[in-house]
């Protein structure tokens, strides 16, 4: 939280969703903005800093961007935050601004007048005047604000217009002394309209039929009011192109072709596009990494920099491209006012699950990465619907899964067979994607029953018209979604990676150091072919006596009942850092010639022997480790980003419980009945 | 004239809100502005027959089939 020194001002801005208000926070602060907490909920908290020149004179101000509201009695966590913000002494807020939305001002009058009656200094925007004016709807700015007792400026937020004014209403913003609800009038127990709002979100005594008789006397102010001050066309209707537009996006045929080409857009930017940019942030890394190392001293601190954080912030930053490309879409989607009508025609579909329209964007992106599409829930306002759809977005068979997938179907089909009309590993794979998705609907399920909040789900939702999607707003969104993903999630999933780096890496027997030592002298020699050949060796010895081949022995026992011995097990632990890493530790483990590529380990693999001398890479152990790594967590960031986004340890933790016990029983149950 | 529920509307009919049957959605759509005395028209409904959009109070709403169920309606013709 920002400190409050004396010389800022703070203002609030507060307005039902889709009033432009955030639209106005990013004009006012641009960059100069950070997503904070509130405590206990997964709300995010913006605020940001600005300077006004006024007169030549500069004025420090601090904005906070409260959630989206409809009324001061809390109906959502959104608009709970909203309200006890507001309320909280300690927050300081100096100066309200209410945002309305001009084109639909009844409806936005109704926040401002119980406003108005908390008696805070307020100042009262008119948005999207603009479009309101081209409407018909021609308002009598300052008959309202006489009546208001207010400050109204008229704002264009999306062109820039009014600023001046705004800020000048903001410094000079007084205390209306109308009073639109006299509570005492009705209820004796309360002094003030404020200490009314307080106990109803506090102590949530008030009966509906009061909040009921609250906004119904209002409204009958408020259809006063525009009778007085508004003049509206005899037929107002829904804007001509919003109506044309949506005849087609919500059409039974078109409405559904249009978003699965959304979606099969989404998905190649994040499976396939983004694949050029983290190869050049892998190289980038590569690069750096080579730089260091031969720089730095040789030994542990040069080590540590090199393949344990260097490494480590490789694989985070790994993840911008697809954050951001997915967040470009979203914010794209969000802007125009797309995504209303995805979730409006979803809706129906999505409901049985516990789910809400707006899921199916991050359950496709899921496909390519849970990381960002875990990030991606967020524009999902009920907070059940979204941690439903966060808790079973790890079971989606995403990309990393892919050359887990790949080696272990060709070890089981070397040669392509056909069954019937179809190539069976083709099939193998068809069923673990189907798998996958057959896990969520279920997991959602039940998950649907289980999980209890207090939010009603309701559908209840403005469906906005649609506007040209804006430059900045999106940029914002982009930049700040990296960033927050870099500081909150990036520092967990860099402390596991080098726990992870130090485990494989280090051991502490004699078996170890001498090997360490044999390998020194090695390095020192002449790189003939066969000391190549020997050092691979030596590599392969070391993760056996490392901490993680330790490990691997260690866990052997309870993994035994599902066909893994040791050498899975190490590839286990070491690929909880990402499910690809398996490939590559089997290959050390095998020493096989080429790391990089499956074809080599595929044969090790597949001339393994057990005990009795019989392939060891049976069905029965591949079907087991295909199932283990379908359904086990094995990625810790997705538990970094999980964190992030649901604010608390126990969701991470009842998600990881749940998704081994999962992989575990059915790996189980494949190798026992297999084998 | 009788009342019937929203939910039976079909598209492009219009009605005036008469009363609600649900008290914790009555809250909610009177501060989204759907008062009783105020007319509407069915704009759009959802290809699986639920949500409904009705244009009300300068925008257009969607909800639930189940939550327009509460909200008792005259048609006007």
């Amino acid at each position: 939280m920002l400190d409050k020194k004396n010389n800022h001002l703070k203002i609030a801005l507060l307005g039902n969703p889709n009033s432009g208000k955030s639209s106005l926070f990013n004009s006012l602060t641009g960059l100069k903005q950070k997503t904070g907490n509130y405590a206990g909920v997964t709300v995010d908290r913006l605020e940001g800093e600005t300077t006004f020149f006024i007169n030549n004179e500069s004025h420090p101000i601090k904005v906070i961007d409260l959630p989206g509201a409809y009324s001061l009695f809390p109906k959502s966590s959104d608009e709970e935050i909203a309200c006890k913000t507001l309320l909280d002494k300690k927050e300081e807020i100096d100066v309200v601004v209410i945002v309305l939305d001009a084109t639909s001002l009844k409806r936005n009058l109704l926040l401002a007048t119980q406003i108005i009656d908390l008696k805070i200094k307020t100042v009262l925007v008119l948005n999207m005047i603009d479009e309101a004016n081209s409407q018909g709807i021609i308002i009598d700015i300052l008959g309202l604000q006489n009546t208001l007792g207010i400050d109204v400026v008229c704002l264009n937020s999306r062109k820039q217009e009014g600023f001046d004014n705004l800020k000048k209403a903001i410094l000079n913003a007084r205390i209306s002394s109308s009073v639109f609800y006299n509570i005492s009038t009705f209820n004796t127990e309360f002094i003030s309209y404020k200490e009314f709002i307080i106990s109803h979100i506090y102590s949530k005594k008030t009966e509906s039929d009061i909040e009921n008789s609250d906004k119904v006397y209002r409204f009958n102010i408020i259809n006063y009011l525009i009778a007085k001050f508004v003049k509206t066309p005899a037929q107002l209707s829904l804007k001509a192109i919003t109506s044309k537009i949506d005849a087609v996006t919500t059409h039974r045929v078109y409405g559904y072709l249009i978003l699965i080409f959304i979606l099969f857009l989404v998905f190649q930017f994040i499976f396939f596009i983004s694949e050029t940019p983290m190869n050049w942030i892998e190289s980038v890394f590569l690069g750096l990494g080579d730089i260091i190392s031969t720089q730095l001293p040789k030994g542990a601190l040069n080590d540590l920099v090199v393949n344990g954080i260097i490494a480590g912030i490789s694989g985070v930053v790994m993840f911008v491209p697809q954050i951001a490309f997915l967040f470009l879409f979203i914010g794209l989607l969000e802007d125009t006012g797309y995504m209303a009508r995805a979730s409006f025609i979803m809706d129906r579909v999505m409901r049985p699950f516990g789910l809400n329209g707006k899921s199916v964007i991050p359950l496709i992106s899921g496909t390519a990465c849970a990381v960002p599409s875990i990030m991606a829930t967020r524009s999902i306002s009920n907070t059940k619907e979204r941690l439903i759809t966060i808790f079973i977005l790890p079971l989606i068979s995403c990309s990393a899964r892919l050359p887990v997938y790949t080696l272990l179907i060709a070890v089981m089909y070397p040669k392509s067979t056909f069954l019937g009309f179809f190539n069976s590993q083709g099939l193998v794979l068809l069923f673990l994607y189907l798998l996958g998705f057959v896990a969520i609907l279920l997991t959602a399920f039940v998950l649907k029953r289980i999980v209890k909040t207090t939010e009603s789900s309701f559908f209840i939702m403005e469906l906005p018209v649609y506007r040209w999607p804006q430059g900045k707003n999106i940029g914002i969104l982009v930049y700040s979604k990296v960033i927050i993903f870099i500081k909150e999630a990036g520092k967990i999933i860099l402390a596991i990676s080098i726990i992870l780096w130090f485990l494989s890496s280090h051991g502490i027997n004699k078996e170890y150091q001498e090997l360490e030592m044999k390998q020194q002298k090695l390095s020192s020699s002449y790189q003939t072919l066969a000391i190549k050949k020997e050092n691979k060796q030596i590599e392969t010895q070391k993760l056996e006596q490392s901490f993680i081949g330790h490990l691997g022995h260690f866990i052997e026992p309870v993994i035994k009942p599902l066909g893994f011995d040791w050498k899975i097990g190490i590839s286990l632990i070491t690929s909880f850092a990402a499910r690809e890493v398996f490939v590559g530790t089997m290959a050390t483990i095998y020493q096989s010639e080429d790391s990089e590529k499956s074809e080599g380990i595929k044969q090790k693999l597949l001339n393994e022997k057990d005990e009795t001398g019989k392939p060891k890479y049976n069905s029965a152990v591949c079907w087991s480790l295909l199932l283990f790594y379908a359904f086990a967590m094995q990625c810790m960031s997705t538990m970094a980003v999980v964190k992030r986004e649901t604010k608390s340890w126990k969701w991470v933790f009842a998600q990881l419980l749940f998704m081994s016990v999962l992989a575990y029983v059915s790996a189980f149950g494949a190798y026992q009945i297999l084998s | 004239m009788k009342t019937l529920s929203l939910a039976k509307l079909k598209k492009g009919q219009k009605a005036v809100i008469k009363s609600f049957t649900n008290k914790t959605l009555s809250s909610k759509l009177i501060e989204m502005g759907c008062l009783p005395g105020e007319t509407f028209v069915i704009t759009k409904i959802a290809p699986l027959g639920s949500p409904i959009a009705i244009f009300i109070a300068g925008y257009e709403l969607s909800l639930r089939k189940d939550e327009a169920d509460s909200v008792l309606i005259e048609l006007i013709l």
